[in-house]
């Protein structure tokens, strides 16, 4: 009775967030481009798994993997789990390697299961004949996504300024930018914003807030914030990174065989 | 056995191979790292298999519906010809999707309390109303301007690099003069307001748009659109905190 409450109330936010979408969407349909739309039927049911699809997935995540992410957060970030009951002393930076490891796995595991990059791979795989992989672009992604949360929990542990870190990150993206196979470029900078949403958003948001609350000298309003900026910021260099390096494998498997010739 | 698996399990098979990765972590780290064991095992079975059909519905509707209209609507766009509406169609998908982004509602729920702590704002319950009320247009309209620009972009063929370059640069401006407290949470408001299902369609919208004009190439010209979404967020929010404090 209470699972039939809790999928109920759900599937009505749920509803919500979706029906200014299908508003504009059918609006738009209707009223400027006035035909009808093809498979309408196919379209709505399509529509439907989606609504159905996304509120059992949040249930999922809010009945089993959320109260667990975050009671691992804070139990890794506790003084007594890193120094071992009954010491104490002033921590370094390098006290917390559990949590960087920690955040490393997090960032990686989340991203694989993010739908919405899901949905761009796909894409992405359809326009461009194969040439770039669902599981290739996936997996770069995701190691972007796992770099930047463990720098960013490092950053947070140390106290250094967030903006010289997104500053740095950003000449290091332009650098790329000019080197990188121009079909890659675009397709990068989306995998910036796709990483962040559903899934990774709020296991990260609680591993921040939790690492900036039992850090001494960290206030969890001020540092606590900023890890989803590393998180949109590095797959962006990984994703050229991945192509840079396919790029210059082909180049030297092709130079190798006109040797052989 | 294995080869003959019946075609409907096949994308459960799927949901499991991409969600193994979480629960091999959280396994690790609970049972080797922490040493404790896992509470509530039957809640978190139950939330697992949830989270498998979920994702599986999920992905089989993309394919089914958010693809095909937000592709059909690209082509109906581009033959119609009209600069005006497909620009207002994209302000609208921007600024209608962000608007009730719950991860939105939430970040700036969090900002306005970071804002009367720092003394940004009066610490009272309208005051944080109004600050995160103001927060939120602010990233809505800063989408739709995004994805205006990022439709403009495919239509006129301009290198996505100066446009990015340029709005680095904003950002990077904007960091020096803006209040100290904004900045952490104007970098994060980039990345939270490209929800699961503006994505989808947006992407559709890219490529659909970039393969019906002549002369674009759907996977150099397609994407770049969330590109937008996420940087224009920064600048905008930096601006708000500018103008508030």
């Amino acid at each position: 009775m209470e699972t039939l409450q809790l999928i109920l109330d759900t599937l009505l936010s749920t509803l919500r967030d979706v029906l200014p979408i299908a508003a504009i969407l059918f609006g738009f349909q209707l009223l400027v481009i006035r035909r009808p739309i093809p498979n309408l039927k196919k379209v709505l049911i399509g529509f439907g798994y989606v609504l159905l699809g996304l509120t059992l997935f949040l249930i999922g995540l809010e009945e089993a993997l959320f109260p667990l992410g975050k009671l691992m957060a804070e139990q890794l970030t506790d003084p007594a789990f890193i120094l071992g009951e009954g010491v104490s002393r002033v921590l370094h930076w390098d006290d917390y390697w559990w949590v960087y490891l920690f955040a490393f796995a997090m960032g990686f595991s989340t991203t694989v299961a993010e739908p919405s990059l899901i949905a761009v791979a796909i894409k992405a795989q359809e326009v461009s004949g194969g040439a770039i992989s669902v599981w290739g672009l996936r997996t770069a992604v995701a190691i972007g996504v796992a770099i930047g949360i463990a720098l960013g929990t490092y950053r947070i542990v140390s106290g250094t300024p967030l903006h010289y870190y997104i500053i740095a990150g950003y000449i290091v993206v332009i650098i790329q930018t000019i080197y990188a196979p121009k079909m890659i470029v675009a397709l990068a900078y989306d995998s910036g914003g796709v990483t962040t949403s559903t899934v990774t958003v709020p296991l990260v948001t609680a591993l921040g807030l939790g690492l900036a609350s039992t850090v001494p000298g960290r206030s969890p309003m001020l540092d606590g914030f900023g890890l989803i900026a590393f998180a949109s910021l590095f797959p962006i260099m990984s994703v050229m990174g991945y192509a840079q390096l396919s790029q210059w494998r082909a180049r030297r498997n092709g130079w190798r065989d006109n040797v052989g010739e | 056995m294995t080869l003959s698996l019946p075609t409907v399990l096949r994308p459960f098979v799927a949901s499991v191979r991409d969600l193994a990765p979480i629960i091999i972590v959280i396994a690790f780290f609970q049972l080797v790292v922490l040493q404790q064991p896992i509470p509530n095992l039957g809640s978190l079975l139950f939330g697992t298999a949830m989270v498998v059909v979920g994702l599986t519905l999920f992905v089989r509707g993309l394919e089914m519906g958010l693809f095909p209209i937000g592709e059909s609507m690209a082509y109906a766009f581009a033959r119609k010809g009209s600069v005006f509406w497909l620009l207002a169609f994209a302000f609208a998908l921007g600024f209608g999707t962000t608007v009730a982004e719950p991860a939105l509602i939430a970040v700036a729920a969090e900002a306005s309390e970071v804002a009367a702590v720092g003394g940004m704002i009066e610490d009272s319950e309208e005051a944080r109303q109004s600050y995160a009320t103001g927060l939120r247009y602010t990233v809505a309209l800063s989408v739709g301007f995004a994805i205006v620009l990022g439709v403009l972009r495919i239509l006129k063929g301009w290198p996505i690099q100066y446009l990015i370059i340029a709005g680095y640069s904003g950002v990077v401006m904007m960091t020096a003069f803006a209040p100290k407290e904004i900045i952490g949470i104007a970098y994060d408001s980039g990345g939270v307001t490209t929800s699961t299902i503006t994505v989808p369609l947006v992407t559709a919208l890219g490529v659909g748009l970039a393969s019906s004009i002549k002369g674009r190439n759907p996977i150099v010209d397609g994407f770049g659109l969330i590109a937008f979404a996420s940087l224009t967020p920064m600048i905008f929010v930096m601006g708000y905190g500018m103008v508030i404090g």
